[in-house]
């Protein structure tokens, strides 16, 4: 069967982050395919390659994005819930005139249009959020 | 339809509106699993419920919370692959954030 | 392309948290594909549709009229628990733009039929 998720909040602060990841990560041991992962509202923090929990702590966004590699995941960041929020990929530096990137690898800044479509293929869509 | 729900019913009132839609499956994650808690005050809406909908609830979320042991007679315990699976078995689902 | 049945189930007040307006931009962009859309107001989401928003003192963008826009989109089922208003003093006089009042078990069952639940 054909999973999509959608993440609404950002991590630590939120567990949404890490049920999603947990669900993911189920979702695939089962053998059922992830069409795409989707980070909107606060949830687009999770892209951030910037973060860097205590050393005992869980590395959330490593985490997404070592899944992502793992399992060539399509992780799409909304891009104007990115833009409020201050999540950067090249091409968004350029185009806002921005000094620096900070999008983890394994992730995509991309429309809201991907989160219609992950609706539209896929099976079943679960939103984790707060 | 699967609820899946996250809030204590303690706070907020997440468990009540996914009641009110009539019948189904319900989910109980994060702060969610509180209401699967034998002793408490919701227990009596629970209990009372439990004939139009079947209960879940997810174990690691429990145990986090020191409460595995603690769970209503009739709410049946899940991991992350019964948490799949209840999704899968429903047509959509539903998440009371 | 394929039409789903796409249902936004709003259950968060506007303004206090961004949910609200970032649902509402989801809503724009699935009519936009041409999805069968409709809005469910439950809880705290009926504060959504109330008439009279007046968003200068807190400066924060206001997005009253676009509820009104949503007939141009072609999104026009709009549903509201009448237990959700009655519990917070509102009737459908008091939102900005026509609705189906419905009692939360036909949104329930209004639920059911979707192919795809977003919750805000």
């Amino acid at each position: 069967m054909k999973f999509s998720i959608l993440v609404n909040e950002g991590p630590y602060t939120h567990q949404a982050s890490d049920t999603a990841y947990q669900f993911a990560k189920a979702v695939l041991a089962k053998g059922h395919e992830i069409f795409r992962i989707f980070y909107y509202h606060d949830g687009v923090n999770n892209a951030t390659r910037l973060t860097t929990p205590p050393q005992d702590d869980r590395n959330i966004v490593a985490r997404w994005s070592k899944l992502a590699e793992e399992h060539k995941l399509d992780m799409v960041v909304c891009v104007a819930a990115a833009q409020r929020r201050g999540i950067v990929d090249e091409g968004e530096m350029k185009r806002n005139g921005k000094d620096a990137t900070n999008l983890a690898p394994g992730f995509r800044i991309s429309g809201l249009g991907q989160l219609i479509e992950a609706g539209i293929q896929s099976d079943r869509l679960v939103v984790f959020g707060d | 339809m699967l609820h899946i729900i996250n809030k204590s019913p303690y706070d907020r009132c997440a468990v009540d509106s996914a009641l009110a839609t009539g019948a189904g499956v319900i989910l109980l994650i994060e702060d969610g699993v509180y209401a699967a808690v034998k002793g408490g005050a919701e227990e009596k809406k629970i209990k009372g419920a439990l004939g139009r909908f079947k209960f879940y609830a997810l174990i690691a979320d429990l145990e986090a919370r020191g409460l595995g042991d603690r769970v209503i007679d009739g709410i049946t315990p899940v991991d992350y692959a019964g948490f799949v699976d209840l999704v899968a078995e429903n047509k959509t689902c539903q998440s009371w954030l | 392309m394929t039409t789903k049945k796409f249902m936004m189930v709003n259950r968060k007040a506007p303004y206090g948290t961004i949910y609200a307006w970032e649902a509402l931009e989801v809503v724009l962009i699935a009519a936009a594909f041409e999805q069968d859309v409709s809005l469910a107001f439950l809880d705290d989401g009926v504060y959504q549709l109330k008439k009279g928003q007046q968003t200068k003192g807190i400066e924060i963008k206001g997005f009253e009229k676009t509820w009104g826009a949503l007939e141009d989109y072609d999104v026009t089922q709009l549903y509201v628990a009448r237990e959700s208003l009655e519990e917070r003093g509102l009737s459908a006089e008091d939102l900005t733009v026509p609705v189906e009042v419905l009692s939360r078990a036909d949104i329930g069952k209004l639920m059911e039929e979707q192919d795809v639940l977003l919750s805000f």
